[in-house]
């Protein structure tokens, strides 16, 4: 249990634990302890102090992030939001925690809540994963019955109702203050920080937006304690982290391992190494957004800072992986085509620039692609990076592009040279 | 203040301003696309990226955006340095991606913003080489175009038409780069501010579709400073034409009044000076009873005649000018001159005349009524009677989230983060009328009740603030408790706004509001009170004073007048058909002095074709007292002449030499010596004679072509230009553009910048006041007297069993005799019905005989929950009851 304290209770292909199984495993006694035994500011100070950050990708500190929040006015609104919309590509591993137990969240929920002293909460979930939405829908059926949820939860004089939210759909929702405008009932388009959503958030009132598996460890952090969350990390991050893989692995999946494991580790014990026939070229460790590693850098530990060391980042923690009978220019073409088509359309450089990059990287697999395009690759890398978009998102899908274009110089240059894709079929076979 | 160096040179900036908008006051060309100065920063275009450095040592900076980024003192930015140019121009191409390289056949070509940002980042070659996107287009109805393939999705349309304007049907659909501005379906634009989409679109997707018919690239026209006619907010214009042909108006900017948007009677009533119903030609009535043309000297010979005859009595208008009024007054005497409005209005107008001239609280300007942060709106439809101030009003209820946002720390022009911010902090906005209206959905409360209930609500609301004001006995307690609330929340505030106007011809609704501003002035010295009136020179009339209509009709009644003389002014809107047939019947001579046919002219013995005010130089003073002079921007075609030469011409023909004026100065002179109240207005415009540096104003660009190339088809001689002798503007594009008196203005240009948003170079600091002042004169701030509270409290509003108490109702289109005259309007005149409440509708049926002005006809009847029993509204002036316009008791009957 608490070497895996998030998928602890999870058992794969059977049901999740309903709310007396979560119980009897140990559930809902963070939330007795919150509420009953420990002020907002104590539980606030003991995810500080357990350094845990963000899982959602960008890993701020979540006790900083929590820390911004003004001090409550009466009659005032305040949020909490799970973010659940998981959509980045590659990653799948909220679902794993949605699926499989959701009172986990119901409860982690209730603890952040209670935490930021927030009046209302929402779970923003991937309108796709239906099948979360329904255990979601009864948990938290069965923690209100319970009155978990609700006025006056276990007498503690504290209230919250919790909704159950399911997006209509775009990659960008999961940007919290896209996702934030979206439950607001109008455009999911992000907003300018400042102010923060801590500030000015779910309309205009103080907000919280976690990572589903950023709160899912809050419940343990309370019950263990800051001390013991430190210790289950290899490196200097503390806790676990679910870490995944997908490609041509033996065995693709996620698993929730101390946080700072190598990738070697990932890749070779538990995705069970390369499928006979398939060499691996690189990986993008954290998601569509992050930049490639190469198979020479392997032995990093996936932790927020060595994995930055690299080069990329830690991000979702779900490493796509790229081996050598692929196309590497039809793989970042079919990423930019994602993230082209998930643009919002609000800032230029999104909007236009993405498509545009798609269309190159199209050419160049159909081999239509000029020596022009490739500088012109280079160019967007750097004109569509932060702080020249509105959002993260351009800068995200450079990252994969940027990185591609250093490690793949020669097989871009090829596409350019034989006016084709060298590999047949671009290497989906 | 704070000091930034852009490119090396210190600047002063406001503290409380960004980047973009320091950087565009201090006069550096800075291109921008989603940015507005009254829509704020949004930060979606990436346009006005700039290099900022975090001090003196910082070689390196970083991008930013200058439109996001707040003034810091002693910030150091760069708009020159190569990364930032490189992205600036990288903006406009990623743009250009799929816009259309249809310039030559845009509308927009030549005052494109989109044009002038793309030379001035310098772009020019296209080295996307793939397919662009398309779309499908809509029809937006009969005032705009619309073109979606040349969006480049700066989200201005709907930030303006949402945001600001509070509409509904325009909305941003899909997303990334197939993202699409229009409505769910092709139908016409429901705003009454459709227009200005045309002006906030930074390219051609929203074009006007009226002048699409007539185009002409903006360099090819003539322009001319011009106030709106169309109602008495007095909303500044530019009138533009070619070939002596009205093509579009524009909005021109005014600090004070209406800034950067019009309403779409303003901007498309103006069809009406091409309609073909314009009267070029003097009629004279023949033996057979018909109306002939007739030559101008037998037109004058006659009207000398008519003249010559006593008594001669005058008919003045509140849609003509001061001028044109002054005219007729001189020529029949002050004591035969009649303001040519009803009884009621007339007592309303001067009751409003002399309300403004005394309150303590000061007259609001549209720009004081954005900020004010507490309304109430006494028994006037302003969404509907005065468009530009329910627009103003639409504002005014941000001002509470603005207060939010200062105390956040978020700086005010960071749009969508005081919008969020704001969504629980919205200013008070009561409304006491007798139906729903537009600012119904951002009111706190709305109050629906009969025009006494409404007076008696405002007298009690005064009592509240001030104990002194006196106290409506006998008041039901809910509405005694509606008034304490309304009270406390215009005491809460430190701007209150007390607006209301004569639409429910009410006198007592008028004092009461007079009342509230007097007793909030006490503690609360900004308090502001707004008092419309019903046309564009009403106040004007009211300042230059005259009989009452109904004198004219008394005395035409009692055989007491030989001729009469009707300036620009329709009878059968203001009296009983009957009433007007048989007073006319009995003056030997009737003479009409129109642009317009109307029922008027064609009862008239001669009638004079008069220049609109498209053709002829005048004053008009608005709902605010403010005179304002507009100019001609095509000459009269003879004998069409000004209304005054007419009249000057008349008394000639009678052998006067008393009104022996040439030029409008001269008019204005003597008005000046005649009129004391009105002697500032000769400072709303220099004289004929202003000159700058030797030479008047062009009102034709410096890139005027082809005046030889207009009928080339039958001539390619050069015709004279015409002289213009009234005003200080040229006929030519010679002539001198630079800086000058804002009240001149003919256009807006400056060189790298071709569109209207070219106006930052005319203002000291952009969103501010034009530089050298906003136009126009107030005329009605006088010294203050000792103030008088009111006290003519009438009683409560007693349903009748036999009658409706039918009001006047609002309308865009269709209750303004200009606008209903301008074909493109048309369509937009919604059918007139009998609104009652649910009971009665139920009681009445779908359709009943409705006596109103003397006559029955069978209107429609249709259902409003909001409207009191008893009473009824039926659109003002509307067919077929063309003369109702004040409220009456109105007897139904079975079909």
């Amino acid at each position: 249990m608490t070497e895996r304290p998030l998928t602890g209770r999870i058992r794969p292909g059977a049901p999740p634990p309903d709310r007396e199984a979560y119980e009897r495993a140990g559930g809902y006694q963070a939330m007795r302890r919150a509420l009953l035994h420990m002020t907002p500011e104590e539980v606030v100070g003991d995810v500080t102090k357990s350094g845990l950050r963000g899982r959602g990708g960008a890993g701020f500190g979540t006790g900083q992030k929590w820390s911004f929040v003004p001090k409550p006015k009466p009659g005032q609104r305040r949020y909490l939001v799970a973010n659940a919309d998981e959509m980045e590509p590659g990653t799948f591993k909220d679902r794993l925690l949605l699926e499989g137990d959701p009172h986990q969240l119901v409860e982690a929920v209730v603890v952040s809540a209670y935490a930021l002293q927030a009046t209302d909460a929402y779970i923003f979930v991937r309108g796709e994963y239906k099948l979360a939405i329904a255990r979601l829908t009864q948990a938290i059926g069965e923690a209100t019955a319970a009155g978990y949820l609700g006025t006056d939860i276990l007498g503690a004089g504290y209230a919250l109702s919790l909704h159950l939210h399911a997006s209509a759909g775009r990659y960008i929702c999961g940007e919290e203050t896209a996702l934030l405008t979206a439950l607001e009932g109008r455009r999911a388009l992000p907003r300018s920080k400042p102010p923060f959503p801590q500030v000015s958030g779910l309309w205009g009132a103080p907000s919280v937006v976690n990572n589903v598996e950023t709160l899912c460890n809050v419940p343990h952090i309370v019950n263990n304690g800051p001390e013991w969350f430190k210790g289950l990390g290899i490196g200097p991050d503390g806790g676990t982290k679910l870490y995944g893989m997908s490609g041509r692995v033996r065995r693709p999946g996620a698993w929730e391992l101390p946080i700072g494991t190598p990738l070697r580790e990932i890749l070779e014990e538990h995705a069970g190494g390369m499928q006979e026939g398939y060499r691996l070229r690189a990986l993008l460790p954290g998601g569509a957004s992050t930049a490639f590693l190469g198979a020479d850098q392997l032995d990093i530990p996936m932790d927020y800072g060595s994995v930055e060391k690299a080069g990329s980042r830690l991000g979702t923690g779900t490493a796509i992986v790229l081996d050598d009978r692929a196309c590497p220019v039809g793989m970042i073409r079919n990423l930019e085509h994602f993230f082209a088509q998930e643009s919002c359309g609000w800032c230029t450089p999104c909007r236009d620039g993405l498509p545009w990059v798609e269309r190159m990287l199209q050419a160049l697999e159909e081999g239509d692609g000029e020596d022009e395009d490739l500088a012109q690759l280079q160019r967007h890398v750097g004109l569509l990076g932060m702080g020249k978009t509105f959002c993260a998102h351009a800068p995200g899908a450079m990252a994969p592009l940027g990185s591609g274009l250093q490690k793949f110089r020669e097989e871009f240059a090829q596409h350019v040279h034989q006016h084709r894709c060298p590999w047949p079929a671009g290497g989906l076979h | 203040m704070a000091t930034i160096h852009i490119d090396g040179q210190p600047f002063a900036a406001r503290a409380d301003t960004n980047l973009l908008q320091a950087c565009l006051s201090a006069g550096t060309d800075l291109p921008y696309f989603c940015w507005h100065p009254d829509l704020g920063s949004v930060g979606a275009c990436r346009q006005c990226a700039v290099k900022q450095y975090s001090g003196p040592d910082d070689t390196r900076g970083r991008i930013v955006m200058a439109c996001m980024t707040p003034v810091t003192d002693g910030a150091i930015l760069s708009t020159r340095d190569a990364e930032s140019l490189d992205f600036r121009s990288s903006v406009v191409e990623w743009l250009m991606t799929n816009h259309p390289h249809d310039c030559p056949v845009c509308e927009e070509g030549g005052e494109c913003h989109l044009q002038d940002m793309t030379v001035m980042t310098g772009h020019h070659a296209r080295r996307y080489r793939f397919r662009k996107r398309t779309h499908r287009n809509q029809d937006l109805g009969p005032f705009v175009k619309h073109e979606m393939n040349r969006c480049i999705a700066c989200y201005r349309c709907v930030r303006f038409y949402r945001d600001y304007a509070g509409g509904e049907d325009l909305a941003a659909f899909a997303s990334h780069n197939s993202v699409y501005f229009g409505r769910a379906e092709s139908g016409t634009l429901e705003s009454d501010f459709s227009g200005n989409l045309v002006e906030v679109c930074p390219t051609g997707v929203f074009t006007d579709k009226p002048f699409s018919s007539r185009y002409v690239r903006k360099w090819d026209m003539r322009g001319a400073p011009s106030v709106c006619v169309h109602c008495a907010v007095g909303c500044n214009t530019i009138l533009n034409e070619r070939d002596g042909s009205l093509r579009r108006v524009l909005n021109r900017y005014n600090g004070e009044v209406n800034r950067y948007f019009l309403c779409d009677r303003g901007r498309f009533g103006t069809g009406f000076v091409n309609a073909a119903s314009r009267l070029r030609a003097p009629l004279l009535r023949a033996s057979d009873g018909s109306l002939q043309a007739t030559s101008m000297a037998a037109a004058l010979a006659l009207f000398g005649e008519a003249l010559s005859t006593g008594p001669v009595i005058g008919i003045g208008s509140p849609r003509a000018s001061l001028e044109a009024n002054f005219a007729l007054r001189t020529l029949v005497g002050a004591q035969n001159f009649h303001l040519g409005v009803s009884g009621i209005e007339h007592d309303l107008l001067t009751l409003t005349r002399d309300i403004l001239r005394v309150s303590p609280a000061r007259i609001a300007t549209l720009h004081q009524a954005e900020q004010a942060d507490a309304v109430l709106v006494l028994g006037e439809d302003v969404s509907k009677t005065a468009p530009r101030i329910g627009l103003a009003l639409r504002q005014s209820v941000r001002q509470a989230s603005f207060e939010a946002a200062a105390q956040a720390r978020i700086p005010l022009w960071l749009d969508a983060a005081v919008r969020s911010l704001g969504t629980d902090a919205r200013s008070p906005l009561f409304q006491a009328t007798p139906a729903a209206t537009d600012l119904d959905p951002i009111a706190v409360a709305n109050l629906r009740l009969a025009p006494e209930d409404i007076a008696r609500l405002g007298f009690a609301v005064a009592h509240c603030i001030d104990p002194a004001s006196p106290q409506v006995v006998d008041l039901a307690e809910a509405m005694a408790g509606q008034a304490r609330a309304i009270a406390d929340a215009l005491l809460a505030a430190t701007r209150p706004l007390v607006v209301s106007g004569g639409q429910c011809g009410s006198a007592p609704v008028l004092q009461a509001a007079a009342n509230i501003a007097a007793a909030l002035h006490r503690t609360r010295p900004e308090t502001r009170l707004m008092l419309t009136v019903a046309e564009c020179n009403s106040m004007g009339l009211a300042l230059l004073g005259g009989e009452p209509l109904d004198a004219a009709m008394e005395a035409l009644e009692a055989g007491m007048v030989a001729t009469v003389v009707v300036l620009e002014n329709d009878l059968f809107r203001r009296v009983p058909q009957a009433r007007l047939l048989h007073a006319l019947a009995r003056a030997r001579h009737v003479v009409a002095l129109d642009h317009l046919a109307s029922a008027t002219t064609q009862v008239a013995e001669l009638v004079l074709p008069t220049a609109t005010f498209a053709e002829t130089d005048g004053t008009l003073v608005s709902h605010e007292g403010r005179a304002q002079r507009f100019f001609q921007v095509s000459f009269p075609v003879a004998p069409v002449q000004d209304a005054w030469r007419w009249l000057r011409d008349g008394a000639k023909a009678a052998h006067r030499h008393d009104l022996d004026w040439q030029h409008l100065d001269e008019v204005i002179a003597d008005l000046c010596a005649a009129h004391p109240a009105l002697t500032a207005m000769r400072g709303a415009a220099p004289d004929a004679g202003f000159r700058i540096a030797g030479s008047p104003i062009r009102s034709e660009t410096h890139r005027f072509s082809g005046r030889t190339a207009i009928h080339a088809n039958v001539s390619v001689r050069d015709a004279k230009p015409e002289a213009n002798i009234d005003g200080p503007l040229s006929t030519t594009m010679e002539g001198y553009y630079g800086e000058m008196p804002a009240a001149l203005r003919p256009y807006f240009w400056a060189p790298s910048w071709n569109s209207g948003q070219s106006l930052n170079k005319f203002q000291d600091e952009v969103g501010g006041p034009l530089r050298g002042g906003d136009p126009g004169i107030r005329l009605l701030d006088g010294d203050p007297v000792p103030w008088r509270y009111h006290d003519a409290i009438p009683g409560a509003f007693q349903p009748r069993v036999d009658a409706l108490m039918v009001l006047p109702k609002g309308r865009l289109i269709g209750s303004e005799e200009l606008s209903d005259r301008a074909p493109a309007a048309k369509p937009r005149i919604e059918p007139a019905a009998l609104s009652v409440s649910p009971a009665m509708r139920q009681a009445l049926g779908a359709t009943t005989m409705l006596s109103l002005t003397g006559a029955v006809h069978a209107v429609a009847v249709v259902a409003d929950p909001a409207i009191p029993e008893g009473v009824a509204l039926f659109p003002a002036h509307a067919h077929p009851f063309p003369g109702f316009a004040d409220p009456q008791w109105a007897e139904t009957a079975a079909p």
